[in-house]
Formats: C-alpha cells, structure tokens, sequence
C-alpha cells in the first residue's frame, strides 16, 4: 500500500537511527503521546535501536486504556438492561469493570455487538425501532469527530432510539498535567499526529514555551517515529523547545476545520477522570446542552454510580512514564493480558500489554512462564 | 497422570482463567471457540478429564491409533461460519476440506468422511443444495467419500442457518511419523503459501469493508500437497494447517508440544498486500488470521530443499517460503525477528482477536 510499506523501509530506518546516534550526546527522556506510537515502537523494537541514555517514555494516549472505570461500569449496567443494543469498538469488550465485562455481559444475554463506526450503530437503531441502541463513545480528539457527527445526524433525522455514552479526553490537559507532577522526567513529546490532523497545531505552543519542552507532531510508521524522535533530539540538544510538525502529510496547522466545528456543535469541555491518573480539569468532552437527550447517561439514569480504582495497580504511574510497565509487582504475575488488572493491560496498544506481549524474552524466568 | 475415569470430578476452576478475563463465572464467551488460550483451557480442563484416554493425549488435530492393522488418522471439525457463501468457497468447501486437512496434517489421506447437517427451522431449500452441492464438489476434489451423514433442525432462533460437522478417517502410510512433539532445534519452519487470506475474506464480507483488491478465501484441501511431500521426505516432522488463530497460534501449540522455541523472521513471511492493507485498517496482526488452505511445515535442515521445491511445484505450494527455524533459546516461546533487527515475542491470543479501537 502506498504510505505503508514506504515508511517501513529498513534501510531509510538504518539512516535514521544512524542520524540520531550522531546527533545525542547526553541521555533525554521523551514521551510519545499516543497508545498507536507505542505500539509501533514496541512491535518494531524500534526503542531497542536507540542510543543509550535515550528513553521512550509511554504516555497515556490509548484510549482503552484511560477510560475510567466508572464508565465501563455505566457501560456494563447499560448493557446488560432487556431492550438494549449496546454496540462498541472491538477492544471494549475486553476492559474490566468491577465486576464483569461487555463479554460478558453478551454471555449472559445482553446484546453487545461490535461495530467500525459509529454510523453503524446510528443504522442498527433505525433497523431496530423498538429498541434503544446506545454507543460507546470514547477516545481522544480522533475519534470524537465520527462520534459528534453521529449525534447530529440522530437528531437531524429524527432517530430517537439513538444515544452515545460519552467518555472523551483531550491531548493538551493531559500533557499539561504530566508536566505539572512534581516527579516529571519528560523532556520532549513526539505528540500524536492523528490528534493534530483535527485539532491542528495550535494549542501546542504555548505548552511547549511554558514548560520549555520541545513538541514535535509524529506520526505512526517506523520512520515517522524515528523522524520525530530525531527532531526531538536535535531541540534538545540544541537547547530548544519549539513545536515543529513532522507529519506533513496529514497534519496542516490550521486542523480540520469542519471536524472543529461539529466537535463545537456537540461537545463540551467538562472536567474528566481518567484511569489510573484522576481528574484533570476540563480535560474530556461530553455533550453539549443541546444534544442531551442523546446522552446515554441521563437517558438511563447510571449518573450516580461512582466506582473507586484498584490500589495493587501502577498503571497511573505507568501513563505517566513514572515506571516502565515491568517494574510494577503485579506485572506478568497477578496481572496478564488475561487477567488484567488495569486497563493499560487490556488494549494491545496499552504500554503494559505491549510490553508484556513483545518483551517477555527481556523479563525474569518465572514472568516468562506466566505465558502458559 | 491422568485421573481415574471412574471417579468423575468436577471441574476445577482454580487454575484457568476463565471467562477472559474474570475467572469466577463459569459461562462460554466467545473467546473459548476462538482457538487460543481460552479453548486451550477448556478443552485441557475441562474435556481431557471427563474423556480421560490416551489416545486423547496428544491433543493433535487428528488422533492417530491402530486399528488391526491399520494405523488410522481419525478427525473431526465442526463448521458455524457466517456468512455461509463467501469469495473462494462456502461451507460446504470448508466442512470437507477443515477434515480431510486435519487428517492430512497427521500423513494420512482422507478416505471417508461422515456430514451431520443443523439446519434451522426457515432456511430456505435452495441455500441447502447449493451447500450440499459444494461438499460433494469439495469431496470429488479432495478424492474422499462421503460415506455417511446426518439431519437435524432445530427451532427458528436457535440456529444460525445451518451448522455441519464433518468427521473423517484416513490411513497413516507406514514409515511416517508426524506430530507437533517431532519438531527439534535446528529444524526449519516452512508456510505453504500466502497467509492470513481466508480471515480477512471473511470480514471483507462479513463487515463490508473492502481493501481495493477482492480477496478471495484460500479454502483448498491440502492432502495432495502433502502426498507430494511425502514423496520426497518421509520424515516431515512436524505439519500444521494454521486455521483459527493463524501462523502465531499453531506455531505457539506446536513449540509448547515440543519444548523448542520458534525464531521467525518478519520479512521472510508472505502477507498479500491487500491482506497487510486490511490488517493494518483494523488494527490487526496477519500472525493471527486464520488461513484454509495453507500448512506449516517442520522439516529438518538437510530436508528442507527438496521438500521446499516439491511444495513450489506443486499449485498449493507455489508461494512456499522458509519462515524460520526451530531454536534451543526460549523454549515454549515463538519470537520474530523485526525488519530493522530487533526481537519481540509472538504469543498466543487468548480469545479472539479485536480490531483495535484507533
């Protein structure tokens, strides 16, 4: 395919690291923003062709992995009502809440079914007029987009057996919050690209002024990888910190300005928990006064369930590059990709599962025999 | 050991993890038919103990035994596709052909199959013969008989249109030895062809997703191809038709079998373009998507060109490839060696594979 194969070339690649081994003279810690990054990075081994001292700090960009879990209960209890058809992207089913999870749910009789896109969910509930078809609606600036054009094209058309449980999160908040812990190490992002190719590159500067850190928009084939961790490297070591865009081809400056305007149309910001980390201030989306009646949470009545987060789990500190996935206790242990005790061990793109699933030949004997 | 068969006990849950990933209620998910570690579980804990026999142990995809004089292969597959017609085949295709592959993967050449048809209340009379014509299509190619058969219908809603399960025997020809424990260090590991296609045909359909190109499901019986093999090694150690699950799980089985770790390199693996395309789109690995009509082969060292250059001449084994070799390191474990020198592991999935949400 073309934009494929071309940014997997191995030989580019080799040019590349080649580039940035001559460019570090000192170790730097960045992190790369988005869940797809990481699991790019980790699937070509990519951070195992970097200079000594340099670190790939994985950051909280999966979006399966930082839905809270108080969602997924919300989701859970929606679910499992008579009269529900409560469709999800895939990778969904799989996160536990407190107690069980959408498969099963589906298991149990609930019709849970997995769909591509949003408008796919909005066709099955005018297909299905008697019953009420909810999606789940979470994700990062990327996937927010389909997700308000779903809602306005149920009240365009008039479906009013559609509604979407909302659970989305913002970039920039969250950069901000990972710069304001007292125990940062991060000294650079590669931020995430297909973020940027809606929201445009605006809000970056002054995050990368105030905090004085270079920014840098990559995309997610190795060599866009190896391209933003090169520009990276190059600012700090020549002591700057400015945004730079290094995903041309599908990032213009200025966004996506139709996209911008739907988001405007049917979102607003509020205030988000994400897992693992807490709340960060107006960090997430949720539907605007004029579109409530489509919002799943006021339509069944699940706004007062409130859920605590497991205490054995670090993935907070693993979402903000505080540990590497492995220097958790739990990890390989009581929590696999099987039994998974926080949502970073859930999604493939989530830092501990990619670690658990690629680097178990770097990990002790008794982690390795966990695979079973 | 295996326990007492006449002391039934009940299941013990404290071991496996089930269901994926809360192990305190003991329902079926979908992950428990999706041939990864969830069926593994539930076939090694709950139906080897209930069923309790030799034979049963080698957990292979055909039982091999003596019968008399015959060293029989002995198979059967039960077939729920959706939907029931896809590009490159239907069900009928692939209820004749998952057998006769699953005894071909013992040696042996399919002689006589059984067909037991569950058809629900409502299908229509056309779609049935036009599925019964595809089997006895696919038996005429795969030069088996079916010898007997079975009807059922169920209530409509409790059915999915129509489920087969095809059984079958064949004879294992003497000298021949194939089996997952057979592989060893330093044997190399052969794919018949392109993989990852009959999976992604299916969700082509299934989804309505295209990837620019039509693909078409590789659903092929394999027996001939093997008898080619065979011609030239007698010894093939180790053959595996790489279904549910892919290339990744069969070659997890087969290393766990064997106690040998699996090496693979990553640009040595034939993915189609319109297959990488579509795995790529939905956040999938091609490792891990089924194939009908391809083998895994382990074969030693000195073996490996004559056996390489009887597949190639051969129509299903044009595309042929050494993918990787049998290795002491990391016994259990199938790695893969990345395009710019890097490892990472292989591991086998637990349930099904999920497109990813981004």
């Amino acid at each position: 395919m073309k934009y494929l194969e071309e940014f997997s070339d191995p030989v580019l690649a080799g040019k590349l690291v080649e580039q940035i081994h001559a460019t570090v003279t000192k170790p730097w810690a960045m992190m790369e923003v988005c869940g797809g990054q990481t699991h790019t990075i980790v699937r070509h081994g990519i951070d195992q062709l970097l200079p000594d001292g340099v670190e790939m700090i994985h950051g909280p960009g999966c979006p399966v992995c930082v839905t809270p879990l108080e969602i997924i209960d919300k989701a859970l209890e929606i679910a499992a009502q008579p009269g529900v058809i409560f469709c999800s992207f895939g990778d969904m089913l799989r996160v536990p809440g407190s107690g069980r999870d959408l498969f099963r749910i589906k298991s149990e009789g609930g019709d849970v079914r997995v769909v591509y896109s949003p408008l796919d969910a909005l066709r099955v509930a005018q297909q299905n007029p008697d019953k009420e078809v909810v999606f789940f609606g979470i994700g990062f600036e990327t996937t927010a987009p389909p997700n308000a054009m779903t809602v306005y094209q149920a009240k365009k058309l008039g479906i009013p057996n559609f509604s979407l449980l909302v659970s989305h999160v913002r970039v920039p908040p969250a950069i901000e919050a990972i710069m304001q812990s007292p125990s940062c190490r991060v000294q650079g992002f590669l931020a995430a690209g297909h973020v940027c190719s809606v929201m445009g590159t605006s809000e970056y500067p002054e995050l990368a002024e105030k905090y004085g850190v270079p920014i840098v928009v990559t995309g997610f084939e190795p060599l866009d990888i190896l391209a933003g961790i090169l520009r990276t490297v190059s600012q700090l070591e020549k002591g700057e910190h400015v945004v730079e865009n290094a995903y041309r081809r599908a990032v213009q400056d200025e966004g996506n300005p139709a996209a911008k305007a739907m988001l405007a149309d049917v979102f607003e910001t509020t205030d988000r928990s994400w897992r693992g980390i807490g709340m960060i201030p107006q960090s997430g989306w949720r539907l605007s006064e004029r579109y409530r009646e489509y919002d799943a949470e006021y339509r069944f009545q699940v706004r007062d369930i409130v859920t605590e987060e497991s205490t054995v789990c670090r993935s907070g500190e693993v979402l903000q590059g505080l540990i590497k996935p492995h220097e958790c206790s739990a990890f390989g242990t009581l929590c696999t990709p099987r039994n998974p005790l926080g949502a970073t061990m859930v999604s493939s793109e989530g830092a501990c599962a990619a670690y658990y699933l690629y680097r178990r030949l770097e990990q002790p004997a008794e982690v390795v025999t966990t695979g079973g | 050991m295996l326990p007492d068969p006449s002391v039934p006990d009940p299941p013990n849950f404290d071991g496996w993890v089930c269901p994926l990933p809360l192990r305190d209620h003991p329902n079926i998910v979908m992950g428990h038919g999706g041939g990864g570690q969830m069926s593994g579980e539930l076939i090694e804990h709950l139906f080897v103990p209930a069923f309790a026999n030799p034979v049963l142990g080698g957990l292979t995809d055909s039982a091999v035994f003596t019968l008399g004089e015959a060293k029989l292969a002995f198979s059967t597959d039960s077939f729920v596709v959706q939907p029931l017609f896809f590009p490159g085949g239907s069900i009928g295709h692939l209820a004749v052909n998952g057998t006769v592959n699953d005894l071909a993967m013992s040696g042996a050449q399919a002689a006589y199959l059984s067909c037991g048809f569950i058809l629900e209340e409502g299908v229509e009379l056309s779609v049935v013969a036009r599925i019964a014509a595809d089997l006895g299509e696919a038996a005429r190619q795969a030069g088996v008989t079916i010898a007997t058969g079975d009807t059922k219908v169920v209530d409509a809603g409790h059915g999915d249109g129509v489920y087969i399960n095809t059984a079958g025997v064949g004879l294992v020809p003497a000298g021949v030895d194939i089996r997952p424990q057979r592989a060893a260090p330093g044997d190399v590991v052969i794919v018949s062809g392109q993989i990852g296609v009959h999976g992604i045909a299916i969700m082509s359909v299934r989804e309505g997703i295209s990837f620019g190109t039509e693909v078409v499901s590789d659903c092929a019986p394999l027996n001939g191809l093997v008898a080619a093999m065979l011609d030239v090694c007698l010894d093939l150690h180790t053959l595996r038709d790489p279904t549910r699950g892919g290339v990744a799980t069969s070659l997890n089985e087969i290393a766990k079998a064997a106690g040998v770790g699996v090496e693979l390199t990553e640009s040595k693996l034939p993915v189609p373009e319109a297959v990488a395309n579509a795995c790529s789109f939905l956040g999938l690995d091609p490792l891990y998507v089924a194939n009908e009509g391809k083998l895994l082969a382990i074969v030693a060292r000195d073996d490996a060109d004559a056996v390489l250059a009887a597949m190639r001449a051969h129509p299903l084994g044009a595309d042929a490839a050494i993918i990787g070799e049998c290795v002491e390191a990391h016994p259990g474990m199938v790695v893969t060696k990345t395009a710019f020198g890097a490892t990472r592991v292989v591991d086998t999935p637990i349930g099904e594979q999920l497109p990813r949400i981004c």
